[in-house]
């Protein structure tokens, strides 16, 4: 496989992972994954609904053996929450891989520093495959990665904002500093030019689900996205030119008719 | 007795265990993590877990979801 994303022991050709949620159907979320051509898919561990079964499971829809899964611990407040979310998660598909977060704000979604890193050292511990949820603070990523993270996953704007790349000073400092771990923008994606400008500053990867589920077509915005996360990435390893302040010709003056 | 599954009160004949809880709730067994009061019982385990009088289960799936919570 050329260019491949490696995580962990993992390999994958597609640079984007992506959501499950906020889909109008399940149905719509199956063929958006494939549009978008993922590998990876993150979703969350909710208690069954004992009274209202008509629900379907999400598992009928995306098929483990095509799609790694990547459960998350979204919605936790506190490092004792997200452990003990990542434990039952384990469990389910019997897979240790963890999208964590540690969330420490309802209205913004910034995550907790500290309990981040207490739950990272606790899961690597327990032998999770740890990929955390990040502000972009070059500090906390290299003390995650010190505490064993498999990746390192700054947000490139609020979680569900669509605001785009808001910070790229820090994801290109980010991208200097960090080369122990992939580093893989979670959140802030809209649209299809968000996505490569993030792969042109260099990053390995990208995260989203708003962006694409809460398009008024999921399935094109998935195929478009698929395309952004590539032109990016293949323009970042091609290496853009220089930026002038004048004109410069491409055409050759010799031989011009005179 | 009575446990408590998933918050709600839940009535249930003695010796009822995990894995009769999960069929009388015609759940699909492969896709579910059980909690016992608030340790994870392996699926190996559910067999031979039954409950007590007031035990707190957790049972949970895998829904849709990308970060944050709605």
């Amino acid at each position: 496989m050329t260019d491949a994303l490696i995580i962990a022991d993992r390999q994958f050709s597609s640079r984007l992972i992506l959501g499950s949620g906020k889909y109008p159907s399940l149905e719509l979320m199956a063929k958006s994954l494939e549009a978008s051509g993922t590998e990876m898919v993150t979703v969350a561990v909710r208690r069954v609904n004992l009274t209202d079964r008509s629900k379907e499971s999400l598992l009928d829809y995306v098929d483990t053996k095509r799609y790694h899964i990547l459960p998350n611990t979204a919605g936790c407040y506190s490092a004792e929450e997200a452990i003990r979310t990542a434990m039952l998660a384990r469990e389910v598909l019997d897979n240790n891989w963890i999208k964590l977060e540690v969330i420490g704000d309802e209205n913004t979604l910034f995550p907790d520093n500290q309990g981040l890193l207490e739950a990272t050292a606790a899961l690597v511990k327990e032998g999770f495959v740890v990929l955390p949820y990040l502000n972009d603070d070059l500090i906390v990523a290299r003390r995650l990665i010190d505490a064993g993270a498999s990746a390192v996953m700054p947000l490139a704007a609020p979680i569900g904002s669509g605001l785009g790349i808001q910070n790229f000073t820090n994801l290109r400092i980010l991208r200097e500093k960090i080369s122990e771990v992939p580093l893989i923008v979670d959140a802030g994606v809209g649209t299809a030019s968000d996505a490569t400008l993030a792969m042109e500053l260099g990053v390995d990867g990208i995260l989203m689900n708003t962006g694409i589920a809460g398009a008024r077509d999921p399935i094109a915005m998935a195929e478009a996205m698929n395309h952004a996360v590539k032109a990016g990435r293949l323009a970042f390893k091609a290496g853009r030119i220089q930026r002038k302040l004048y004109a410069s010709a491409s055409s050759p003056v010799e031989g011009l008719v005179s | 007795m009575i446990i408590i599954v998933n918050g709600s009160e839940t009535h249930v004949v003695d010796g009822t265990g995990i894995s009769d809880l999960i069929e009388s709730l015609k759940l699909n067994p492969e896709r579910l993590a059980v909690e016992l009061n608030k340790r994870i019982i392996r699926r190996a385990n559910w067999d031979s877990t039954s409950f007590s009088e007031g035990d707190r289960v957790e049972i949970v799936q895998f829904v849709g979801g990308g970060a944050g919570s709605q």
